[in-house]
């Protein structure tokens, strides 16, 4: 074996290396969340297919909003791609244009999931009213803690909380948050169908 | 990272952090946290011991008040007699605070964040404050469940392993525990994710994956399963938050009661589902409860044999599979909960499969002591005791993996005693042996031999005397979790094993005195030790006792394999992994030079 | 208590026809593990002594015991593959799914409840009698709708299990709240008894006696006192007994009637 097989490098120049180690953390963290949410659709699997009978979503739930709020997502994630290659390109006024895109569509999907949620607490659907809406509310409802999550950190990046870094390392820190922020919208796309329309 | 933060990373070769507060308390380097989670982890470890050795004096003589401190605590202990509650919340959070809160921070934040980054050559973690983040996120994790005492009705009492519908009917301190568990939740995954890129990404040059010791190797794949297996325990905490405070009914069933009334709740869930989801983390933190030792145990039988480690890639082989297969085998918990045959075949395979790697990490250790040169300091002997006692917790476990022998064993302190083997007097041995051994690395000064030598022995006696009795205990059928096991005739007869095993656990405790002291005494008043006062090859070596921030003197470089004890042809009996030119060749007649 | 203790320092004494075969499992596996832990620690206390540090003598650079290691691991994994291939699959399967059909077992329905097991015989028609949750109180535990025709003749029984010898017993297990863990130890059986879910458990026992039932599943704070009696007879006094219960229940209901009656 020679002496120098596989170097690595340390950290001992700034950026770069950083740059891909949060690349990396972000992805073990999104394995994470995979298992996370793997975990709640399996349990949603295991309670659907014991139980007698599993009202139909689409009967029950509405789905023209939830529409909208996918089309509002998919969007925000368009927008999230095109400040991710303004950053890039080092185009400030078009990233910062982007992201606060990002953060409006994303206020809209909270306001329409609001105007579900109200509904059906009018209707008198609450969690404990039957294992169906305790899965809808509890997938919905951690999915909206997770765009609030997303929302935070954009506002913590728009509001300048990343000033003076440097370029490569702030490159990389906004892939990271649309890599999550695809993640987000994955999850939708995932609960969407599932919840809605099987 | 701040801007700031990433400067002071690069420089901080020249000026470590000022100040009490930034150098003590709120620290980023992973030396101070490591020590913190150390002291910290210590500490619940001795709480969680006397927990237990209260619920002990209960089961040795029922009903029989407990002198003082029966009088100290009149709540729980009306007229120093424990009620059936408190003991039930004693188990609880034995269990717990045993497993999540000492020794799974012991291993891998202590150990794993003090010694990690040093065998790798790295100036730190990759993320030092996502380190600190992850050290007090697990503080109030931990103080939420000690805590829980403080209520009104107490803390949780439904078993560790929080079983629903009981848990769901259960006190409000079962809700603190869920919220607790969040909190460990989200520290060890911080601390997972820093481990694993520290691991990928800062290696020192040279250092190629199979030169790495395996330690590291063992605290990889413990991150691995750290990271993957919580979430789900995570979404069931979840799930069970919400049956207690928003009234759903994830585990609870159709027409179920509650204390003789009919419950009002929706119904339709299911209990098992807990149990699984339960179970899909707790089977790898077992895992995660030992491979930290078993890397620990292999640093210090190759050092002590003065030898490499016999099948090193066979033992790195073998931990990567047991930390795969650590996935597919939980369900071997409820072999008892009606499951399907085709499930329980399946499971009592993946059971048998995954012994199959303990037996060659086991192996590979004890062949590595054939020829030898065997030094028997005080963390070899702790070392050297993991062995047989992690093979009687391992193959204890056979007849409780075989469905058939489970049927009589399940939930009897068989079962307890098969876990205690592998968790105490395996795992705990080993991170007693892990201190021992770093103690000079992290002080600069020596842990007294003497001391040591008294500490082992005694431990090593009475570890056993707790916990050989709970097996022949279990086999004569008595149940686990019984306040008071004399009113059932199976247990009548071996009551007397009962006295035998919380004798020797007060014993225990008193063993731990000559530790403790010798712990705090030696961080004043040791000897003072050099670089490598075991001479060692490992890179921790290379940095000055204890290594200042930022650790090396100049970024160290790897030239060999961990292990290069006794090359033929030098003179040294080792040659360190960052020594360049192999080590001066042997003279005639003349042995061990010491490198300072 | 009969003179000879069913219970003491070992396994409990054994009462079940498939117990033999259960034990022997244990007994085969125990001696395996004896086996393999005794020669490990013969090896390894010859390398502590042999090996210990001597002055003048150098650890060996490379072992060559590669043989050792793979011969055994091929050993453990042959025994492993025949125990669970031969042994523990088909005896499991047999245990807790070769149930005996209806018509040649004695049925019995036992519903686990905090803390008591509630025990039910189907009575002289054979059929269990409607439940119905709703009409769960502290006088009728498990919600029985005497109402139901085949509900009327069902025997009701608090902690007392009376089994027959020389006949197959089947028990349809379920709880009512949390999860129980039914337990007999002299007829090596366990079962979980899990709320809204029904298993099947059968036993045939071999002799007569008192024995207890206890519960192995954390359930709550008297979880510890969880026990019952298991009472086995030989079948003409286990007919006896079912019969005098029935003519039993027959008086009480027509008392009842009664009452009601004057009541009017
Ligand atoms: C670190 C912890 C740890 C480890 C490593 C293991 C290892 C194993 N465990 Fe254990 N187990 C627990 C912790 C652990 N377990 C806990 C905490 C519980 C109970 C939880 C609860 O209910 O509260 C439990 C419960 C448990 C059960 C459920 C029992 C029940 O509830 O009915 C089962 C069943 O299959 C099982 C099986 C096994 C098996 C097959 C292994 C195998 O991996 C073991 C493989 C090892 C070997 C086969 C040893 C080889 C050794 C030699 C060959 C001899 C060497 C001798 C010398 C050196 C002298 N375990
Ligand atoms: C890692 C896990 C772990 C460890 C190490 C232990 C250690 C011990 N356990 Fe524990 N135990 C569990 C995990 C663990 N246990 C679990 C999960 C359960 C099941 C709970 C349930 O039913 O839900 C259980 C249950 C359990 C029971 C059964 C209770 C019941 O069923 O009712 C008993 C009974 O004796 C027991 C005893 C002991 C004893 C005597 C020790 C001793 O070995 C303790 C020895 C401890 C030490 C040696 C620590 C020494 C510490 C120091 C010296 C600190 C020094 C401090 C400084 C320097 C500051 N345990
Ligand atoms: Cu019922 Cu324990
Ligand atoms: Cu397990």
């Amino acid at each position: 074996m020679s002496a120098e097989a596989a170097l690595t490098h340390g950290v001992y120049e700034p950026g770069a290396p950083e740059a891909t180690n949060g690349k990396l953390a972000m992805w073990l963290f999104l394995a994470s969340e995979i298992m996370l949410f793997g975990a709640l659709f399996s349990s949603y699997i295991i309670l659907r297919d014991a139980a007698p009978f599993w009202p139909k979503g689409w009967e029950v739930l509405n789905v023209p909003l939830a529409t909208l709020n996918t089309v509002v997502l998919i969007t925000s994630s368009m927008t999230m791609v095109l400040a991710y290659a303004a950053a890039q390109k080092g185009d400030e006024r078009r990233l910062n244009g982007f992201l606060w895109a990002t953060f409006l569509l994303a206020c809209c999907f909270l306001v329409i999931k609001a105007f579900e949620y109200g509904s059906k607490f009018q209707h008198h659907h609450f969690p404990s009213t039957s294992v169906f809406y305790a899965v809808y509310f509890t997938l919905t409802g951690l999915h909206g803690f997770h765009v609030i999550g997303g929302m935070a950190v954009m506002l913590f990046i728009l509001l300048g909380g990343q000033k003076g870094i440097p370029r490569p390392l702030f490159v990389s820190r906004i892939e990271c948050l649309g890599l999550y922020w695809h993640f987000v919208d994955l999850v939708w796309i995932f609960l969407f169908p599932s919840l809605y329309l099987l | 990272m701040s801007d700031k933060e990433k400067h002071h990373v690069a420089q901080q070769h020249h000026h470590g952090p000022q100040g009490f507060i930034e150098k003590y308390v709120f620290s980023l380097d992973h030396k101070v946290i490591g020590l913190q989670y150390m002291i910290t982890s210590l500490v619940f470890l001795l709480f969680g011991f006397s927990l237990i050795m209260l619920l002990r004096w209960q089961l040795a003589w029922p009903g029989r008040p407990m002198p003082l401190i029966g009088h100290l605590l009149k709540s729980s202990m009306p007229g120093g007699v424990m009620t059936p509650d408190f003991y039930l919340q004693l188990g609880a959070m034995h269990g717990t605070i045993m497993v999540f809160l000492g020794v799974v921070p012991l291993g891998v934040g202590a150990f794993g964040n003090y010694v990690l980054p040093l065998q790798i050559g790295a100036p730190d973690m990759a993320f030092p404050r996502m380190n600190m983040m992850s050290y007090w996120t697990f503080l109030v994790g931990g103080l939420v469940m000690l805590g829980s005492f403080l209520l009104p009705e107490g803390a949780a009492n439904s078993g560790w392993t929080s079983y629903a519908p009981l848990s769901v009917q259960a006190t409000a301190g079962q809700t603190l525990w869920l919220i607790g568990m969040v909190f460990l939740i989200t520290s060890s995954l911080l601390g997972s994710i820093n481990f694993i890129v520290t691991t990928i990404q800062m290696r020192a040059k040279g250092l190629s994956f199979f030169r790495l010791p395996v330690f590291v190797w063992a605290q990889f794949v413990t991150a691995v399963l750290l990271l993957l297996a919580f979430p789900p325990l995570e979404a069931a905490a979840v799930l069970q938050l919400m049956d207690r405070l928003a009234g759903t009914s994830f585990f609870l069933p159709t027409g179920l009661a509650a204390f003789g009334q009919p419950m009002a709740v929706s119904g339709g869930g299911q209990p098992l589902l807990w149990q699984h989801l339960f179970w899909f983390l707790a089977h790898p933190e077992v895992y995660v409860l030992v491979l930290p030792a078993i890397g620990i145990i292999g640093e210090i039988i190759a050092n002590n044999t003065r030898k490499p480690l016999f099948g090193y890639r066979a033992m790195v082989g073998s931990m990567i599979f047991l930390g795969a297969m650590s996935f597919i085998v939980w369900a071997h918990h409820m072999f008892l909960t009606g499951m399907g045959p085709v499930m329980n075949a399946f499971f009592t395979t993946t059971t048998m499969i995954i012994s199959i790697p303990s037996v060659v990490i086991l192996t590979t250790y004890l062949i590595s002591l054939w020829g030898g040169s065997i030094r028997f300091t005080t963390p070899m002997l702790f070392a050297l005791a993991f062995l047989p006692m992690f093979g009687i917790g391992g193959l204890t476990g056979l007849p409780l993996g075989l469905p058939a022998t489970d049927i009589h064993l399940h939930d009897t302190y068989y079962v307890i005693g098969h876990f205690h083997y592998v968790v105490a007097p395996g795992t705990i041995m080993a991170l007693f042996a892990g201190i021992y051994y770093w103690f000079p690395k992290m002080f600069g000064r020596r842990m007294d031999d003497r001391l040591g030598k008294l500490h082992f022995w005694t431990s090593a006696t009475f570890l056993n005397g707790v916990f050989f009795p709970m097996l022949l205990y279990g086999v004569a059928g008595v149940q686990r979790r019984l306040y008071d096991p004399t009113g059932y005739a199976h247990a009548v007869p071996v009551q007397p094993l009962n006295v035998i095993m919380t004798v020797s656990a007060y014993c225990l405790a008193v063993s731990q005195i000559p530790f403790i002291y010798n712990f705090f005494n030696s961080i004043w008043n040791g000897e003072k030790v050099s670089r490598n006062p075991w001479q060692a090859t490992t890179l921790e070596w290379a940095a000055p006792s204890p290594p200042p921030h930022g650790n090396f003197d100049s970024p160290p470089r790897v030239y060999r394999g961990p292990y290069e004890y006794s090359v033929p042809g030098v003179k040294s009996d080792f040659v360190p992994q960052f020594s360049e030119d192999g080590g001066e060749p042997e003279e005639p007649r003349r042995k061990m030079a010491s490198l300072a | 208590m009969s003179p000879q203790s069913p219970y003491g320092w070992w396994l409990p004494l054994n009462l079940s026809t498939l117990g033999p075969q259960l034990d022997r499992v244990f007994y085969i596996v125990h001696v395996f593990m004896l086996v393999l832990f005794v020669g490990w620690a013969i090896f390894f206390a010859y390398c502590l002594l042999r090996f210990r540090e001597r002055g003048g003598r150098r650890a060996a650079y490379a072992t060559d015991t590669r043989h050792l290691n793979t011969f055994l691991e091929i050993g453990v994994i042959a025994f492993e593959v025949v125990l669970i291939v031969f042994f523990s699959i088909p005896l499991w399967a047999t245990a807790k799914y070769k149930t005996p059909s209806p018509q040649e077992a004695v049925e019995i329905e036992v519903v686990a409840e905090q803390f008591a097991w509630n025990i039910r015989y189907p009575g002289a028609d054979g059929t269990f009698g409607r439940k119905d949750p709703g009409l769960m109180h502290s006088g009728n535990p498990i919600g029985l709708d005497r109402s139901d025709p085949a509900a009327q003749d069902d025997i009701l029984t608090v902690n007392e299990l009376f089994v027959p010898t020389g006949k197959p017993v089947l028990i349809h297990l379920t709880s009512k709240d949390v999860i129980h863990s039914f337990y007999l130890p002299v007829l090596r059986v366990k079962q979980d008894a899990i709320p809204g879910q029904k298993v099947a458990v059968w036993f045939q026992a071999t002799d007569t006696g008192d024995f207890e039932i206890a519960c192995a599943q954390l359930c709550g704070v008297a979880h510890y006192r969880m026990m019952g009696d298991l009472f086995i007879r030989t079948p003409e006094e286990f007919a006896s007994w079912l019969k005098r219960k029935g003519a039993e229940l027959k008086a009480a209901e027509k008392q009842k009637s009664a009452a009601k009656a004057a009541d009017w």
